[in-house]
């Protein structure tokens, strides 16, 4: 294979990018797929999507929209899940429904070739900035450095929410504090990647570890590393492809999650069962 | 001399257009074993979730462990407050193993930013000892039966090291023999332990075993209290769950054949 590509900078660029993207969305998909709230995730990048078209349409970076509009939903999808006056799937659903319906409204009102939304729709990962790509790296390391740090009270909160609180976590504050992550990711990981896959690249990666480990530790390594894994097989493809790079690093993460749940010692839980039965009489 | 651990002052609790509690009184001593009983919807869980915090009082105060309780302190106090809840569904692929699930109830004490060191394993090796569980210490937790799943709550709860124990229905949905080791087992821990237990029970046979006092509840109201000979006649049962004398005699006798 041709490796010169590596020599430009947009290639490295966008190499640093996935690394970083791939760490920050895997750790991040850990939570959603074990605590069972992947619409939740889905809900909050279609609001990112909405506020920086918001953004954009004002004329400000939109990065900025993206973020304070997954922080207002964050803060709006929390209560609605916690209280139990609708079931949180139905709040959350409207919840989905607005912001589309904002996303769409933003991009009509927007003037011009709306070139701009497009990109935030389709990421645009080979066009990202020095800036950009040090963005996400903060993003990654702050999401990496809080998992080590509050490991535990994670481990807790993924378990049960209510055990967690009986044994005197602060839960409900570790449950919005993952909602803010999500948040904080899935808008620096808009433009890379895009409004309309980011999603996937948060979830098939931790789907993927979820089929090949009991162990949650193991779960968050292997999470992060089919994100990164997914992002530079997907980049290569699109290079060689040349197809649109979004959609090659989202089909190359559900390859994996295909390969994962084919071998995933999970579908044999009796046969493991047997064995660890057989062990333990020994 | 024995000490008041739990002081509850008529505690109002509203769900909504619901009243869960309407003025309950109560006083805990320390190393009692009380049983608390009565129909559902007669605020029996509601009276422990206002011990170890989780509840919201509408009008009155409780004072446990020392202090009363307030909106802030909920999270320490809970710290010194083992509770263990009805058999939860747990995903059985979920990544945790039954080692693991038991340390989760030294989070509270270790505090955040504290992990848990040789220490806390050494006692959590211990409680699982002590619940029968470490043969399966390595196990997945979502992988045990219902029963197993209840002995790593109260492991769990031991490991706490709590200094009141709160029993929400523990043996709800459980096969018969495994209700009869989880009752033997709190049992065991009340016994050896000295520890203050309130358990919350359907399980009318367990009661005069294990308990001191038992507390009779309806209409978020505690509505008689006593010894369990004094309380569990066929009568006052039949008043309680408002249904004919031989219908309680008969299900009684059901229970027992068991």
């Amino acid at each position: 294979m041709d490796l010169s590509i590596y020599s430009y900078q947009f290639m490295q660029h966008a190499s640093l990018s996935v690394l970083f993207g791939g760490i920050a969305c895997g750790t991040i998909g850990v939570f959603v797929v074990l605590m069972g709230m992947p619409f939740i995730g889905v809900c909050m990048s279609h609001a990112a999507f909405a506020g920086a078209l918001l953004s954009l349409w004002l004329g400000f970076n939109p990065l900025i929209g993206a973020l304070i509009a997954s922080f207002i939903a964050a803060g709006i999808i929390g209560p609605l899940a916690d209280r139990g006056e609708l079931s949180p799937t139905t709040s959350v659903g409207v919840i989905f429904s607005l912001t589309l319906g904002l996303a769409f409204l933003f991009m009509g009102l927007m003037p011009g070739t709306k070139s701009g939304a497009l990109e935030l729709l389709w990421g645009s990962i080979l066009t990202n900035t020095s800036g950009e790509v040090m963005l996400l790296g903060i993003v990654a390391a702050v999401v990496v450095g809080l998992v080590i740090a509050f490991y535990k009270e994670f481990q807790a909160t993924i378990f049960h929410r209510e055990l967690a609180l009986a044994v005197g976590i602060p839960s409900a504050l570790i449950f919005y504090g993952i909602l803010f992550l999500t948040g904080a990711t899935i808008t620096v990981s808009l433009r890379p990647i895009g409004g309309l896959l980011i999603f996937s690249l948060i979830l098939n990666p931790a789907a993927a570890a979820y089929q090949l480990t009991y162990n949650m530790k193991r779960m968050f390594f292997l999470s992060a590393a089919f994100g990164v894994l997914s992002g530079w097989i997907g980049l290569v493809m699109s290079y060689l492809l040349n197809i649109p790079s979004g959609a090659t690093i989202v089909i190359t993460s559900s390859a994996i999650f295909g390969i994962a749940t084919l071998v995933s010692p999970k579908r044999k839980v009796k046969r493991w069962e047997k064995k660890q039965l057989l062990e333990e009489g020994r | 001399m024995r000490s008041t651990v739990v002081d509850i002052e008529d505690a109002v609790v509203s769900y909504r257009e619901d009243v869960a509690l309407r003025g309950v009184s109560l006083k805990v001593e320390s190393g009692e074993f009380i049983g608390i009983v009565g129909p559902n919807g007669a605020g029996k869980t509601t009276l422990l979730t206002i011990i170890n915090g989780l509840g919201k009082l509408l009008k009155g105060r409780v004072w446990v462990l020392g202090n009363y309780l307030t909106p802030g302190n909920g999270h320490s106090l809970r710290k010194r407050i083992g509770y263990v809840a009805q058999v939860q569904n747990i995903d059985p692929r979920m990544p945790i193993n039954v080692r693991e699930a038991a340390m989760i109830g030294r989070y509270g004490r270790l505090g955040l930013l504290h992990r848990p060191g040789r220490y806390d394993w050494r006692i959590v090796d211990e409680v699982l000892e002590l619940v029968g569980m470490t043969k399966l210490a390595q196990r997945p937790i979502g992988h045990l039966s219902g029963g197993e799943q209840q002995r790593v709550a109260v492991g769990r709860c031991l490991a706490q090291e709590p200094e009141l124990f709160l029993l929400d229905e523990p043996t709800a949905s459980l096969d018969w023999r495994a209700k009869k080791d989880i009752l033997e087992l709190v049992k065991l821990v009340h016994d050896t332990r000295q520890l203050t237990t309130l358990l919350v029970t359907h399980d009318l046979s367990a009661l005069p075993v294990a308990c001191n006092r038992v507390l009779l509840m309806k209409d978020g109201l505690i509505w008689d209290e006593g010894s369990p000979e004094e309380l569990l006649t066929d009568e006052k049962l039949s008043d309680l769950y408002d249904i004919p004398i031989p219908i309680v005699k008969s299900r009684r006798e059901e229970v027992a054949s068991v």
